[in-house]
């Protein structure tokens, strides 16, 4: 079982929420990363998703944007992420991580050797937003033959019968896409998320996680009940991108505090 | 690979396949939101595109409203000076707002008018594509929006007043490189927001599938007409085919029709900016390598960690790191020679047809009229080239003022 799988079925077995955490690698500055991520573990985070820094970020609002732009002035790549990656292990072996991004970097790295470096690496999986099951089959049979899961989108706008689809190519979890539209978005609709997340809950064991438009632990909480998980990015990646000037310790604290109350705030349900 | 025979058996028409591929490229490379709305366009497309009633509504308005038949004109001052083949211009520059992008645009509004639609978007370098779609838009009575780069806005100042006289609006983008590939990404975020009311009408044979093959599809019209001209005028076909390529819709508009006559050479004349081997540049398919940006697989201008990078043209209509898919798998089965031009080549063959021939192209045109310079001189008097004459240069005058440092 992977890491990603077994993380999650305990926190399942325990009756806990799945909390998610997104930031960009190399965001503000590159030294920020790491202790940021032990922040996150340390304030109850369950999936550490890493952010890879494109030039391109397509399904991103205009906050998420700006973390990829500064990423990208420390000149921060997918190697680079994977180097992250390695220096977390060395004193974490148990949050998952999935790296999440776009597939130019990963078609440059080449497929089978992506795999094997991220697997050596001690990445558990990945999300890439523009390679829906339709072209992903030959990256997949690389990351499973690595043991990497495959984590996919569900959207507002994904039938019951294309939800059917992916989950019979996904592993580790799904996450569902809360609202139409970029991340940091604005309007999100518990009812809409509610109403959709009843039809493919019947569709799959994986847990569903529901992410963008996240911002507050009572949007969390409300969201929470309704799903396995929820992820949060936006309100991360802004406040660090408001803190570029701050030491990487200040930075991992303040981010650290927003996720503690959102843990907090599913935890109370 | 220069075995010609096989050219007149590909059956072209199969292209790209079921899932949108023109062999190892194009495809759907997007976000998970915006697979249903590009479902639904292409369930739309394929009813529509051979029904008599659509084809005849399309038919209409290229005579009526655009002007369609674009003129076919052998420009025999040149030919004389350049001393070799006949150089025979396909006149897009006469359309209806003046480029060949009007052709994809009343295609793609017809389609936005069967959708039900009540908003459409548009990604925009030069300006020409945001004219075009904010003139149809306001045409049939639709809001629109339309995506320019906070450099073209600047560089392309003209369009961009033309397009809100035309009642759009016109949202510079600030993210990226300020350029048409941050355009396209604004609009595809756009697009998955208001994907309910909204059509984006792309302006190239990029983007994800069906848009690469619908894009095709509208401007073959250009291809079909100069096909048919060539055979009234001349008795023959032509020799060889030069177009420019941005994302290559004038180019595979003017190919297309051609492509199993076996006899025509094609010539795809990319943006050799300052030149190929400085790196500022526009040309993917002469020095980039295939990757995946804006929904499809492509030869991209990258850096070795897969970064999309910066590009350079004088002209903004072909200042784009990819291009459409179709091409590059032309490129790679031989069919097509991708060749590039420079800025100053460029802007020679501008000023030269303007004054041998009354007729001022635009900057992107001019691109593949200087490299007719280069290849008529070394064919025969009895052969012939047809070169795509993609639009006029009105909006490049002040770029060309610029440079000859005149304030107009
Ligand atoms: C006159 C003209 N020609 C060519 C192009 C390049 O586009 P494409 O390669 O899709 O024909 C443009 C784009 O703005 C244009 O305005």
């Amino acid at each position: 079982m992977s890491r990603i799988s077994q993380h999650l079925s305990q926190a399942k077995t325990a009756g806990k929420k799945i909390l998610v955490a997104y930031v960009v690698n190399g965001d503000p500055y590159p030294q920020a990363t790491l202790p940021t991520l032990h922040a996150l573990v340390e304030q109850g985070v369950d999936v550490i998703e890493l952010g890879v820094p494109f030039s391109d970020p397509m399904a991103e609002g205009p906050v998420i944007q700006k973390g990829h732009e500064r990423a990208l002035e420390h000149h921060i790549s997918l190697r680079g992420t994977l180097e992250i990656v390695k220096q977390f292990r060395a004193t974490n072996n148990i949050t998952p991580i999935v790296l999440m991004g776009y597939a130019n970097p990963v078609e440059r790295f080449g497929y089978a050797e992506f795999a094997k470096a991220a697997a050596e690496a001690g990445v558990d999986g990945l999300l890439t937003v523009d390679l829906p099951p339709e072209e992903v089959v030959v990256l997949k049979g690389e990351l499973d033959a690595h043991g990497l899961d495959n984590i996919f989108l569900l959207a507002p706008t994904t039938t019951l019968e294309r939800a059917q689809k992916i989950a019979a190519y996904a592993s580790g979890f799904l996450y569902y896409v809360s609202l139409k539209g970029v991340t940091g978005a604005g309007h999100l609709d518990v009812n809409a998320v509610k109403e959709k997340l009843a039809g493919f809950g019947q569709l799959t064991d994986l847990p569903v996680c529901v992410g963008f438009g996240i911002k507050d632990p009572e949007t969390a909480k409300a969201v929470a009940v309704l799903a396995d998980g929820v992820v949060v990015g936006s309100v991360l990646v802004e406040k660090m991108g408001s803190m570029a000037d701050k030491s990487a310790n200040e930075i991992a604290a303040a981010v650290g505090d927003i996720v503690g109350s959102i843990r907090v705030a599913i935890d109370s349900i | 690979m220069s075995n010609t025979e096989h050219f007149s058996a590909i059956d072209y028409s199969a292209f790209p396949n079921a899932e949108g591929h023109f062999g190892p490229y194009g495809g759907r490379f997007v976000s998970e939101t915006l697979i249903y709305a590009l479902d639904e366009l292409q369930s739309i497309y394929f009813n529509l595109k051979d029904d008599p009633g659509f084809q005849a509504e399309f038919d209409k308005d290229m005579a009526h409203y655009v002007g369609r038949p674009s003129p076919l004109y052998l420009a025999e001052r040149w030919t004389r000076e350049l001393g070799g083949a006949q150089i025979y211009l396909k006149r897009e520059d006469l359309n209806h707002t003046g480029a060949h992008k009007v052709n994809n645009t009343i295609g793609q509004a017809l389609l936005a008018k069967f959708t039900g639609k009540t908003r459409v978007i548009a990604e925009t370098g030069a300006g020409q594509h945001g004219v075009a779609t904010a003139t149809v838009a306001a045409r049939l009575g639709l809001k629109c929006r339309v995506y320019m780069g906070a450099e073209d806005v600047k560089r392309q100042a003209l369009n961009v007043y033309r397009m809100k006289l035309l009642g759009a609006e016109v949202f510079p983008v600030t993210s990226g490189s300020r350029t048409l590939k941050d355009a396209m990404n604004e609009a595809m975020r756009d697009w998955a927001t208001n994907v309910d009311d909204t059509f984006y009408i792309i302006g190239t044979v990029a983007g994800p599938h069906p848009y690469p093959q619908l894009v095709r599809d509208f401007q073959s019209i250009i291809g079909r007409e100069a096909r048919r001209q060539c055979l009234e005028q001349a008795g023959r076909l032509p020799d060889a085919l030069v177009a420019c390529v941005g994302g290559g819709s004038n180019a595979i508009g003017l190919f297309h029709p051609f492509l199993t006559d076996e006899s025509v050479k094609m010539y795809g004349v990319e943006a050799g900016g300052l030149g190929i081997e400085t790196g500022k540049h526009a040309a993917p398919l002469n020095k980039g390598i295939p990757g995946v940006l804006h929904g499809n697989r492509t030869y991209l201008m990258e850096d070795e960690n897969g970064q999309i990078i910066e590009t350079h043209s004088v002209s903004a209509g072909l200042d784009y790191p990819g291009v459409g898919p179709e091409h590059s798998w032309l490129k790679d089965i031989g069919r097509v020679n991708y060749v590039a031009i420079n800025d100053d080549e460029a802007l020679a063959a501008f000023r030269k047809i303007t004054k041998t021939e009354g007729i001022m192209p635009a900057l992107e045109s001019s691109h593949a009229l200087a490299y007719v310079e280069k290849l008529a001189p070394t064919m025969s008097k009895d052969q012939i080239i047809i070169a795509n004459l993609s639009g006029r240069g009105d909006k490049d005058i002040l770029t060309v003022a610029g440079l000859d440092g005149i304030t107009v």
